[in-house]
């Protein structure tokens, strides 16, 4: 008996340890973070950092200013969120309220499908489908553009915008629907002034994660916006991103050197987006229960 | 007047519009790489090693390294994350460490991977100085799908009615052995899943085995778990943008044998969530 009650309080203790450790490994991957990456702010102040315009880490003095590269993303995303927020929500009410269930099943499953493609073969098939085709209606000398990111991204960001919206649909109370109906309004007018205000808070979480996702991709936006560290003027242009100047270039930091003490430096202030984005939606998702 | 049964027909019809526009790539992009990449697999491409610059021969390094990869990730994830999912839906409180554990689990879910292969060159590589290694790789893919796991397991434990804990207790057995006998056995095909989704995940993510493994081109197996190793998505991606004139059948067969891991893992979880739920028995 003894031995069991032992055993089942170390069976206990050892549960609640990795209980917490979801909490212990974000606070260890924001500790490594600042480690390394905070280092950068005895060379450059965090002004100069982030709204520095020009990005040459290895010329010398390096010049250590991420503004191109900040817009690179923010250019990418907002083209990316153009895209895939109507087209994402669209799917999401197609699904929730307008497919016969049997075509409501294979629709899904296409979705979970385009979920589970690797960034790295939807990256690959836009360096071979979207780029020159880019390239040739807008005549273009390269197709590797902040467009091209931009529709790539959108089709990685809508998996996650269809389910959390679709969830949101499902969840508005029958009642609603039935209250609106008996008011003679048609199917249509339910959905845009019943059930869109209803489910609005989760919506909102969908597109803000949709969004997150988008900031957050390296592989697909590397290969096809064509990493170019200079402030972008049109859309039409090679940019580069956060994410991508990470991956594209800490392969050739040396260890301790300022270039690798600004990628981490890179690091947290993606670490930090997507730490306020995932708050907020989460609090937008609790809102609605 | 604005007639509302045709509004309703033009505004199904974009809706139905979105819906292509989503679907229809997705099936395109699906033919594609099959209609192209089918005819570049043979078992010599299976099974060689890459030459000539890796414009020739085949991917069995990075297929194995793959496979080393993913095995490492779920021996440490699924542990860890199979008792949190268990702390949370037997043990916890609905107070502010269970709001704040909830919260961290969405936000390891939402970190760039790029920022996990920050992360691992950190701590695994550079702190604990197991340099770019099978382990390191390993170890922070398994951090990385460790939200996936934690919240189906969760699920499917909490799926598991609570009669069925009641009965037991009140036969005399013990909180854990409730779980252990009653709870865990009609939760495994839920947590089937999610591991099995976990691992298609860490199959195919490449910016966090970046700086932590993945060797360039690596002409033998890696014998050590602290060796470097190839990686099947790495390796397309090296042979996509970095070595000029590789074979367009080596790419097209490499992204598909790529997708086909990935997809036949999804696959399966999708099966085995189908049969436990139509095989239900309250």
């Amino acid at each position: 008996m003894v031995v069991r009650k032992v055993k089942e309080f170390i069976i206990e203790k050892l549960i609640l340890i990795c209980g917490i450790a979801s909490i212990f490994f974000v606070l260890l991957i924001f500790l490594f973070l600042a480690k390394e990456g905070l280092a950068v702010f005895k060379i450059v102040s965090p002004s100069s950092f982030l709204g520095g315009k020009s990005w040459y880490p290895i010329s010398e003095p390096p010049q250590l200013g991420i503004l191109p590269l900040i817009l690179g993303s923010a250019i990418v995303t907002l083209g990316a969120a153009v895209i895939s927020v109507p087209i994402g929500v669209g799917c999401a009410i197609y699904i929730a309220e307008i497919a016969p269930l049997k075509i409501k099943e294979v629709l899904k499953a296409g979705i979970e499908l385009l979920a589970a493609i690797p960034s790295v073969v939807l990256g690959f098939i836009g360096m071979v489908t979207l780029v020159p085709m880019v390239k040739n209606v807008f005549h273009l000398p390269t197709g590797l553009t902040a467009l091209s990111g931009s529709i790539m991204l959108a089709f990685m960001a809508m998996p996650t915008i269809v389910s959390i919206a679709e969830d949101a649909l499902y969840s508005v109370p029958k009642t609603y629907k039935e209250g609106a109906f008996a008011l003679g309004a048609t199917h249509w007018q339910t959905i845009w002034r019943v059930m869109l205000p209803a489910a609005s808070s989760g919506i909102l979480a969908a597109v803000m994660l949709g969004i997150g996702r988008v900031i957050g991709e390296t592989m697909a936006v590397m290969m096809i916006t064509g990493n170019s560290a200079v402030i972008p003027q049109s859309i039409l242009v090679p940019v580069r991103t956060l994410t991508a100047t990470i991956a594209a270039e800490m392969g050739e930091a040396v260890v301790g050197s300022e270039h690798y003490f600004a990628l981490f430096a890179i690091g947290i202030v993606l670490f930090v987006i997507s730490f306020a984005i995932n708050v907020t939606a989460d609090l937008f998702l609790h809102k609605r229960q | 007047m604005r007639n509302p049964h045709r509004t309703q027909k033009i505004a199904f019809f974009l809706l139905l519009l979105a819906t292509l526009l989503i679907v229809v790539p997705v099936g395109l992009i699906v033919v594609i790489i099959i209609q192209k990449g089918l005819p570049g697999i043979s078992w010599q491409f299976l099974s060689d090693i890459p030459r000539q610059g890796m414009r020739a021969g085949g991917i069995f390094p990075a297929i194995v390294g793959t496979v080393y990869l993913v095995t490492g990730a779920i021996v440490f994830a699924l542990p860890i994350g199979l008792l949190a999912a268990i702390y949370l839906s037997e043990y916890s409180k609905d107070n502010f460490l269970t709001r704040l554990i909830k919260l961290a689990i969405v936000n390891l879910a939402g970190v760039p991977s790029v920022v996990y292969g920050l992360f691992g060159l950190a701590l695994f590589v550079v702190f604990f100085k197991l340099g770019a290694s099978i382990l390191a790789g390993s170890l922070t893919l398994g951090i990385m799908i460790l939200p996936i796991i934690i919240t189906s397991s969760r699920e499917a434990l909490e799926s598991v009615p609570y009669t069925f804990r009641e009965v037991s207790l009140s036969l005399g057995a013990s909180k854990w052995q409730t779980i252990r006998h009653i709870v865990l056995p009609n939760a495994i095909p839920g947590v089937l899943t999610g591991t099995i989704l976990g691992l298609g995940r860490a199959a195919g993510e490449t910016a966090p085995i970046l700086f932590t493994v993945a060797a360039f081109y690596l002409p033998f197996l890696p014998k050590s778990v602290f060796d470097q190793a190839m990686a099947l998505p790495y390796h397309l991606y090296v042979i996509s943008t970095q070595v000029p004139n590789v074979d367009e059948k080596i790419r097209y067969g490499t992204a598909f044998v790529l997708l086909a891991l990935v997809l036949f893992m999804n696959l399966v979880a999708i099966i085995i969530r189908y049969q436990f739920r139509k095989k239900k028995k309250w």
